[in-house]
């Protein structure tokens, strides 16, 4: 690994700013370590620095998730169906940090249409984990996870809809944050499901993360769900977690979580302690349910935000004899299996008669899983988990059985569905593998949030370095 | 004894009218609507549905469907929000049109005797265009799409099932299009279809409530087709039911060439929308700001233009109607009637009068000033000339414009006046006529019109029709 891509990024950019590092350099160095990426995280890589202006980031590059649109830039959120597909347009947040001084450094693999945990739902491959190559990297956002753990992204922008930015990053060693829905605009995004997608930073540590973040939000005009951040996002300095309230759902520390996870979960729960935080057991008595709720409202506006993949405008078209055979010949050429399971569900879910049993009462589920965050934060200022409930599980492990899968979001689908920031940072290693430890906080709380995990990672002094070799 | 007893029907009818608004942009993008541009040169990521695009609703949609909302009489709701409306097809870049559902933004409200059910915002489709012979998608050679309408914003107004005829249906449309276009919202052009109307209609035994099974009759694009298409489905339906079959709920097509109706979907293929609340768009709030800015920029309306007409002018209903729902044909009727103490009904006919011998839509922009009119009426009520001969000064008025008194002097057709005058020409009409005055004079009245018309074709029409009775009886000693 050079001297330039060992920096975090945050470090790279004050290298920039004292003139100690060559922003073309720079750019250089990361471009050559994207080229050569053997993990499948890149979908696509820029062939030479743009002429940059300068800007607070440095010039520091970064690696976009697929779904991002970016003008004239294969963007095929991981589908087959948008194969070469080139928008003629960038996403809001793109363009923001593009601006901000962050030259796109290239498109990382996802899941198809970020449907998965694992990665393995790309129509251009698995991505490997760094850790080890034998495993997945988590998803949906594991080619940027992969890309950040590897070095050959100094960071990287994913989407989070049930977990995709935070399971990933736990599972390859980075941090990763989910912010507050509207926080960050979604105009750009390839959408999954519009309710719940949002992006957020995957950076090597809290700071990087927090600098990031800064430069992603604000209201966008063009994104009506979108909203102003209500303060200036600032870099985290927290040495101490004084008077800082945790709470552990004792609802949500259920079976199925394995032991080594457990472990480090708890041993960072004490570290916390010894920073001077309490530690209390919450009660979040719909939290169990999230998961149901999610695997119904994300696959009913997924099943909707898909239709306009068909065939007319871009991207591909089979041939058929009419109208409806070319429809769905398409439709049947371009989508992967996991996709098409959530289409079916999804229309199933919205389907005349059905509504009211399913979306309807997943969306009554989702309003209590938004109390429930609102009562425990009235007691807490953070709500604690583990971030995944394994480590990164073998290749091909789980792909026959999509409801094992499913469970990987277990701990990270209710905080999209109430709407609020959560974070995962690394917290150890169980069997050799990276260990995510999550904290969540009310609506807007990203500082301190930032702030709490940026304390307990200095704490936790956790290397990753290793994999960036 | 006499014919079988045969069930007489009446039709209910319920409308459904989409409306173009006529803001500056479309409905959820910032594209300027399209008149007539080069296809597809009117459009960006948004309306053409590409990946990532996101919709922001149009504010000046929503005070347009505000003012239509209070236009109509309807509630208007502090909330409401946008559903998707999910069905594939390719005037339709995202798989779902952006519509309301089950939160409208105006619910209830009235137009003269029609009830309103419902009015709602959404967007317009793309248009396609099929070559080949068939003119429908399948059997076409191919089908192209110009997205410059896709996006445009629509109001949808649904009517209660009021109407219960093809005349008034067509009647209570056209009271419905002046009300808009007196709103300043819509072209709300029929032939252009920035006004399209489908109607809902069933039948059922006079005398009885429930309702029959309804059929909804698409896009008839001019009042005429709409007139036309729902009496030739209530003919059906008729026949149907006389026949001792069943009406079937379906959509179909009427065919203005032919005059005939298809099937367009049955109800078995009746699609199945999948509603539900649009997650890309935040809910309308709608704001006292809001409220008053749109109340503020309600004009006076054809109805109530009508009442006044009715009210304060003693005109007749038929006379308020036709110069009230026709907003140019009330403007220039006020007009003229500002000029001098001009008799309000004689000047709504002299209006009609007018309105039968020009080209153009609009009187104010013939030749005629509506001073002019307003003169020609005087001098008819003052009996300075008489309805004929004013009729052909209002001919000459139509060609070349003018003062009508100059007319009358420079072509001699002022009215023959008194008995003096006239006497003459009466006592001559009777000698040329002998047995007729010799009918007339035994009690027989009937013929007397010959004598009229003798003294007015020998007059050109100068002469006033009563007066000549009048001499005719006093000469006669009846």
């Amino acid at each position: 690994m050079s001297e330039i891509t060992s920096l975090t990024a945050a470090r790279a950019a004050a290298a920039v700013e004292r003139g100690d590092l060559d922003r073309r350099e720079l750019f250089e160095a990361y471009r050559e370590r994207a080229a050569a990426d053997d993990l499948n995280a890149f979908l696509w890589v820029a062939d030479e620095a743009p002429s940059t202006n300068g800007g607070p980031l440095g010039g520091v590059p970064l690696a976009v998730k697929d779904l991002f649109c970016v003008e004239n830039v294969p963007s095929q959120a991981g589908s087959r169906i948008l194969e070469g597909y080139l928008p003629p347009y960038t996403a809001t947040v793109v363009r923001k940090l593009v601006e901000a001084g962050a030259p796109v450094l290239g498109k990382t693999n996802q899941d198809e249409f970020a449907m998965g945990s694992s990665n393995e739902n790309s129509a251009y491959g698995p991505v490997l984990n760094p850790w080890d190559r034998t495993r997945v990297p988590g998803g949906s956002s594991g080619g940027s996870a992969a890309a950040v753990a590897s070095g050959s992204a100094p960071w990287a922008i994913g989407t989070d809809t049930g977990g995709s930015i935070r399971q990933p990053a736990a599972l390859c060693g980075i941090v990763g944050l989910k912010p507050t829905y509207g926080a960050v605009s979604r105009f750009g995004m390839i959408a999954f499901a519009s309710s719940l997608d949002q992006a957020g930073p995957l950076t090597r540590d809290v700071t990087d993360a927090a600098l990031l973040f800064r430069h992603m939000v604000g209201y966008d005009e063009r994104d009506s769900t979108s909203v102003a951040f209500p303060e200036p996002v600032a870099l985290p300095t927290a040495q101490r977690l004084d008077g800082i309230r945790l709470g552990v759902p004792e609802d949500l520390t259920g079976e199925g979580v394995e032991p080594g996870v457990m472990e480090r979960f708890e041993a960072t729960l004490a570290l916390a302690q010894e920073l001077g935080a309490t530690a209390t057991r919450v009660s979040l008595p719909h939290a169990d349910y999230a998961i149901s709720a999610y695997y119904v409202i994300a696959p009913a506006e997924a099943s909707s935000n898909l239709a306009r993949y068909d065939g007319v405008r871009y991207g591909l078209r089979s041939n058929g004899h009419d109208l409806l055979s070319m429809y769905t010949q398409t439709r049947h050429d371009g989508f992967g299996a996991e996709v098409k399971r959530r289409i079916l569900i999804g229309t199933y879910a919205l389907s005349s008669g059905y509504y009211d049993a399913y979306y309807g009462r997943a969306q009554r589920v989702r309003t209590k899983i938004a109390d429930d965050f609102r009562a425990a934060f009235e007691s807490v200022d953070f709500v604690v988990t583990p971030t995944s409930p394994g480590i990164a599980f073998p290749l091909g492990a789980k792909t026959d059985d999509p409801l094992a899968m499913y469970l990987n979001d277990y701990f990270t689908a209710p905080m999209p569905l109430a709407g609020i920031p959560a974070i995962s940072i690394p917290c150890g290693l169980s069997e050799g593998l990276p260990v995510g430890f999550q904290l969540a906080g009310p609506a807007f709380s990203e500082n301190r949030i930032l702030d709490a995990a940026f304390a307990l990672e200095q704490a936790i002094g956790f290397d990753g370095s290793a994999v960036r070799d | 004894m006499g014919a079988p007893s045969v069930t007489e029907y009446e039709a209910v009818i319920g409308l459904e009218i989409h409306v173009q608004l006529r803001t500056r942009t479309k409905m959820f993008c910032g594209c300027e609507l399209s008149f007539g541009e080069p296809p597809n040169t009117r459009t960006c990521e948004v309306c053409l549905g590409l990946p990532g695009a996101l919709p922001v609703t149009n504010a000046e949609a929503i005070h347009y469907g505000l003012m239509i909302g209070l236009a109509l009489d309807c509630d208007l709701a502090p909330r409401s929000i946008f559903h998707r409306k999910n069905y594939f097809y390719p005037d339709l870049p995202k798989g779902y049109q952006i519509s309301q559902y089950d939160e409208p933004l105006c619910r209830g409200g009235r137009l003269d005797d029609v009830r309103i059910h419902r009015v709602h915002l959404e967007e317009d489709a793309a248009k396609l265009v099929h070559t080949g012979t068939s003119g429908r998608i399948h059997g076409a050679d191919t089908s192209i799409v110009d997205f410059n309408r896709g996006g445009t914003p629509l109001v949808e107004i649904v009517t209660e099932p009021d109407v219960r005829s093809a005349d008034q249906a067509g009647e209570w449309l056209r009271l419905l299009r002046a009300t808009l276009r007196q709103l300043g919202v819509s072209d709300v052009n029929m032939e252009e279809g920035s006004l399209r109307c489908d109607a809902n209609v069933s039948i059922r035994p006079v005398g009885t409530r429930e309702l029959g099974t309804k059929t909804e009759l698409k896009n008839m694009n001019s009042f005429r087709f709409l007139e036309k298409g729902i009496r030739a489905e209530i003919a059906r339906q008729e026949g149907l039911l006389r026949a001792g079959e069943e009406v079937e709920q379906e959509t179909l097509h009427f065919d203005p060439r032919t005059e005939s109706i298809s099937t367009l979907r049955s109800k078995e293929e009746a699609h199945d929308y999948r509603y539900f609340p649009e997650p890309d768009l935040v809910p309308i709030a709608i704001t006292d700001e809001m409220l008053t800015r749109a109340r503020a920029a309600l004009p006076e309306l054809p109805a109530a233009r009508a009442a006044r007409f009715e009210r304060d002018l003693g005109l007749t209903a038929d006379s308020a109607k036709l110069l009230a729902w026709r907003a140019e044909l009330g403007d220039y009727f006020e007009a003229a009637l500002s000029t001098n103490g001009v008799e309000p009904q004689p000047l709504a006919n002299w209006v009609n009068e007018l309105v039968a011998r020009i080209q153009v839509e609009d009187p104010a922009e013939s030749k005629v000033q509506p001073g002019a009119l307003a003169t020609l009426v005087g001098l008819v009520s003052e009996k300075k000339v008489t309805q004929n001969a004013a009729k052909q000064v209002l001919d000459r008025l139509v060609a070349e414009g003018g003062d009508p008194a100059a007319i009358v002097e420079a072509e001699g057709l002022g009215a023959i006046g008194g008995g003096d005058e006239l006497e003459p020409l009466v006592q001559a009409a009777l000698d040329a006529n002998p047995d007729i005055a010799e009918r007339l004079r035994g009690g027989d009245m009937k013929p007397i019109g010959v004598i009229v018309g003798h003294v007015m074709r020998e007059t050109r029409g100068r002469a006033d029709g009563g007066e000549v009775t009048r001499l005719v009886r006093e000469k006669l000693g009846l």
